[in-house]
């Protein structure tokens, strides 16, 4: 099937059409005759490129009972996504080409997205041995991108290792920065909430010691290092001072981080328990104009289901997390864009091609030109809608964001030319090796 | 309800010098059932029972021969944790209850209320009253009663019988809580 | 009143007439007959996923002295500890006819996620959460200092706050649910408080605290208080670097008994509170814990009677 997508705001630009055909943007400008196309009516919409993220949690193989990557790929191409990053703390530990191969064609075979799996660094997460990230990222699934997410490399010496060693496959490492010992038992931000809850607290300076000193690390062997969900002000600092000393570093923030702070905990629900914490007001604020300004790359989501159960109990005994992929690009303009922070080329920096880039997606966040593969959404920023996380294509049903109002609401999302998501609706999958 | 406003229907049913009369006479019942001051107790039910209570032994003490201590013969019991409606009604705030010196055991006591009305009140006073001791004997007095009893319980001695509809509100003021003294019906028809 | 979850939901006339209706209570347990009927028929269940022996029997206590029956359910050794959820334990009490349930709970929060949740409709009293709070032990100090202070002064403590008073509260504030509870109700009814500890047992945050905050006990005490209200120090913190040695510990924040005789020399009419269990040699001397200020078993004395009224609260209708 090919496609008119009549007066179109590229970018937030004027408007214009864009046909696809044969999977590629085939032409641009004012386009007459539709022949076979189905004509899409995209007046007051903005056209932008695929979203991809570069934190997701797909939970299979090991835990379907909270996703799979069918559901999971489903959720993303709900909330725009045409590629996703999906992390290696699955049941086995995607720690070797075998794990990630299974994922890659899982992905494949489910056809909403380009699933590419992220490769343990170190052999089960237990951060004593390094994986092997050659065979990974030779394997078909073509690993870039390696993370003991959930875990943190803390030791020093195998993370300069692993930084060192990824060099020899154009990897990077995606780091998880927490330090254990300053987050024992660690609940919520320490702070002044924490202090009224009677929470152990989970303090900025175990976020910011670790990037402190992996940018430090970076700059001496000479790697790739990717920050995951920064989330504290001082983080923000630390990565600004980094880049402009050229440490080739980059960074994540979740949406979540964006907009949410730790006086939800106030409630008790766990809903709003996720790793790292929800943080201050100050630290918001301090994310937003990090993006705003470059420090921070991309959106990565850190999609994280989890099973009711996980969710439907008291707060000790919850489990971190938050579903993500739906809710995105609406706390995107709604942080970002409303608020005159950037424009939609900004956004499709920050959640498409930065990303592509970081995990060396190719087809992926590349310009909307003609030839050009049409991985794209089509988002109308002036709808509104209330999240409901009872309709979502995730599993998940632990949104942060359940009952509010957000904007912008993903109408259509093109994968390699196939629509995935139309009318606002889950559409078909692209059936593999089309 | 507006300050000025005269509630509808509201019509005093008995005025200050009206009670005091009243008050007089019932003493005199109860020192004659009683045969004198001996044993004596009058215990009222807060918040209103306990002043009428004090108002009749200073009565009673009165008559009797020598120096009697009217607070000798008085005290208060409370009530609240033994009613039957704590579920269903706002939470109530105990009163202390206090008992005369001599206490109760094998006296004549004598319960003292401002309106009997269903006699639920009455019943828990019973149960009250039963776990600070026995006594010989239980009398009771009330100021006005109204009619429309739940249970089988009935006043000794009685300042006014006052007809009701069930729809009508009886509201006794007493000086010592209330700054003046009537008793007035309200909601008539 | 709905729950008795945190000393923070109690406006002042609430608080206020907790202790007042606490004052009936203890006066009815001087009485020959110490049972009063109010909760007949009623059952209470005191739900316990962390040891306390003492909070729940002066519970147990409570519930009884009001009539009411008591279920002991100890999560410890049971279904619980083999993964049953608070959900469901919860669940089953309501199934067995449960009117109220007290609670202790090693996670912050769980009866506030308890009574937040549509998991049972029961009015929930929190007997202590993780490091939270425990509102029923706050009642039991505040009510325990405007009666002796009241005594002291010849009046009468109904109807008051407790305006005006100093107090220390003085130790493990970090892990203190008592300290928490003790800090929002001394300041609605009125007191000053003052936290004093060692900077590592003192939570980060705690500086928007409406209190002052002293390292140094002998100056707080020297500033002349009213009550010092001593906090255990757990054995578990020792080998956590929260402070060098116990010895040490006692030695600048302990009240061993060369502050007590300094209290004594300056004439101070000082009180030394505890919650219980102390220990004694380490946060407070045995001659201090037995010494005419202290009052730590007429604590345990009004613990019942303030649970009874926190009870009877609860399971009557709304305050008047
Ligand atoms: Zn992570």
């Amino acid at each position: 099937m090919n496609y008119l997508i009549q007066q179109a705001s590229i970018l937030g630009g004027e408007p214009v059409d864009v046909l696809i055909a044969d999977g590629k943007i085939a032409q641009l400008g004012s386009i007459a005759a539709a022949g076979d196309a189905q004509v899409i009516d995209a007046r007051n919409l903005v056209l932008l490129p695929g979203l991809v993220d570069t934190h997701t949690h797909l939970r299979e193989p090991g835990r379907e009972d909270a996703e799979t990557v069918e559901t999971g790929s489903q959720a993303a191409a709900r909330g725009g996504y045409t590629a996703v990053h999906a992390m290696a703390n699955s049941t086995p530990v995607a720690d070797t080409a075998g794990v990630v191969e299974q994922v890659y064609e899982l992905g494949r075979k489910a056809g909403w997205v380009d699933v590419r799996p992220v490769g343990a660094v170190t052999v089960g997460l237990a951060g004593k041995q390094l994986s092997e990230i050659g065979a990974m990222a030779d394997s078909r699934a073509q690993v870039k991108m390696f993370s003991d997410d959930g875990i943190c490399v803390w030791d020093p010496l195998l993370m300069r290792r692993a930084l060192e060693y990824v060099k020899a496959f154009d990897g990077v490492i995606a780091q998880h920065a927490q330090e254990p010992r300053l987050t024992e038992g660690a609940q919520m931000n320490e702070g002044e909430v924490s202090a009224i809850l009677g929470m152990p607290g989970w303090p900025a300076v175990a976020e910011e010691s670790i990037i402190a000193r992996d940018v430090l690390l970076a700059e001496h062997v000479g790697a790739r290092l990717h920050v995951c969900h920064v989330s504290t002000a001082g983080s923000v600092e630390i990565i600004r001072w980094a880049k402009a000393r050229g440490i080739q570093v980059t960074a994540e923030v979740t949406p979540h981080h964006l907009l949410l702070t730790d006086e939800k905990v106030r409630t008790y629900d766990p809903v709003f328990k996720v790793n790292p914490p929800l943080r201050r007001e100050e630290d918001v604020m301090a994310l937003r104009a990090g993006v705003a300004d470059g420090t921070i790359d991309v959106i990565g989501t850190d999609h994280a289901p989890h099973p009711s159960e996980a969710k439907d109990c008291e707060w000790g005994a919850a489990a971190m997390g938050m579903t993500g992929l739906e809710t995105a690009l609406s706390i995107v303009q709604h942080t970002l864009v409303d608020t005159g922070l950037m424009g939609w080329a900004g956004v499709a920096r920050i959640t498409s091609q930065v990303p592509a880039q970081i995990g060396r997606v190719a087809d992926q966040g590349r310009p909307i030109a003609i030839g050009e593969p049409a991985n794209l959404v089509l988002v109308d920023p002036a709808a509104r809608w209330i999240v409901d996380p009872a309709a979502m294509a995730t599993k998940g049903r632990n949104s942060p964001f359940a009952g509010m109002e957000l904007p912008g609401s993903v109408r259509a999302t093109f994968f390699h030319g196939h629509a995935t998501v139309l009318d606002g609706q889950l559409a078909t999958p692209r059936t593999a090796n089309a | 309800m507006n300050e000025n406003s005269v509630p509808d229907a509201a019509r005093t049913v008995l005025t200050g010098d009206d009670i005091e009369r009243v008050l007089t006479r019932v003493a005199f019942e109860i020192i004659e059932a009683n045969k004198g001051t001996d044993d004596l107790v009058l215990l009222g039910i807060p918040s209103r029972g306990f002043p009428l209570a004090q108002r009749l032994a200073a009565r009673i003490a009165a008559t009797a021969p020598g120096n009697l201590d009217p607070a000798s013969l008085v005290g208060q019991l409370d009530i609240t944790m033994y009613r039957d409606d704590l579920r269903h009604s706002t939470t109530r705030t105990p009163s202390p209850t206090r008992l005369p010196a001599g206490g109760i055991e094998g006296k004549v006591v004598v319960l003292v209320d401002d309106v009997l009305y269903s006699g639920r009140t009455i019943r828990a006073a019973l149960d009250a009253l039963a776990d600070w001791g026995r006594p010989r004997i239980v009398r009771l007095a009330v100021l006005v009663d109204r009619g429309h009893r739940e249970l089988p319980i009935r006043a000794d001695h009685v300042g006014k019988n006052l007809p009701t509809a069930k729809s009508e509100k009886v509201r006794v003021h007493l000086a010592e809580i209330d700054g003046k003294n009537e008793v007035v019906i309200e909601g008539a028809a | 009143m709905k729950h008795l979850l945190s000393t923070a939901d109690l406006t002042r006339e609430e608080a206020i007439a907790i202790l007042d209706i606490a004052e009936e209570m203890r006066e009815s347990s001087t009485r020959a007959i110490k049972k009063l009927p109010a909760l007949r028929g009623r059952t209470v269940v005191n739900l316990f996923f962390e040891d306390s022996t003492r909070t729940r029997i002066s519970f147990e206590a409570a519930a009884k002295r009001l009539s009411a029956d008591v279920i002991n359910f100890s999560a410890k050794g049971s279904s619980v500890s083999k993964g049953e959820s608070l959900k469901d334990t919860a669940q089953t009490l309501l199934a067995i006819g449960a009117d109220a349930v007290v609670i202790r709970h090693p996670d912050s929060g769980a009866p506030a996620r308890l009574a937040a949740t549509d998991w049972i409709g029961l009015p929930i009293v929190n007997a202590g959460d993780g490091t939270h709070e425990h509102p029923t032990q706050a009642l039991l100090d505040a009510f325990t200092l405007r009666r002796q202070v009241a005594l002291r002064d010849g009046t009468s403590p109904a109807g008051r706050g407790l305006d005006g008073l100093k107090v220390a509260i003085v130790g493990d504030i970090l892990h203190s649910r008592v300290a928490r509870s003790n800090l929002w109700l001394l300041n609605t009814l009125g007191a000053e408080v003052t936290m004093v500890a060692p900077p590592t047992l003192l939570p980060f945050g705690a500086g928007s605290w409406p209190c002052a905050i002293s390292y140094d006990l002998d100056a707080v005490i020297a500033s002349g208080v009213d009550a010092l209200m001593m906090l255990r120090v757990q054995g578990e913190r020792m080998n956590a670097a929260y402070f060098p040695n116990p010895r040490e510990y006692s030695r600048y924040w302990g009240l061993d008994d060369a502050r007590l005789a300094q209290l004594d020399a300056s004439g101070a009419e000082t009180l030394i509170m505890h919650p219980g269990p102390m220990n004694r040699g380490l946060e407070i001397s045995s001659a201090a814990a037995d010494s005419p200020r202290s009052t730590v078993l007429d604590q345990v004395t009004n613990g019942v009677a303030v649970r009874m009224a926190s009870l009877y609260m609860l399971l009557s209708g709304d305050l008047i």
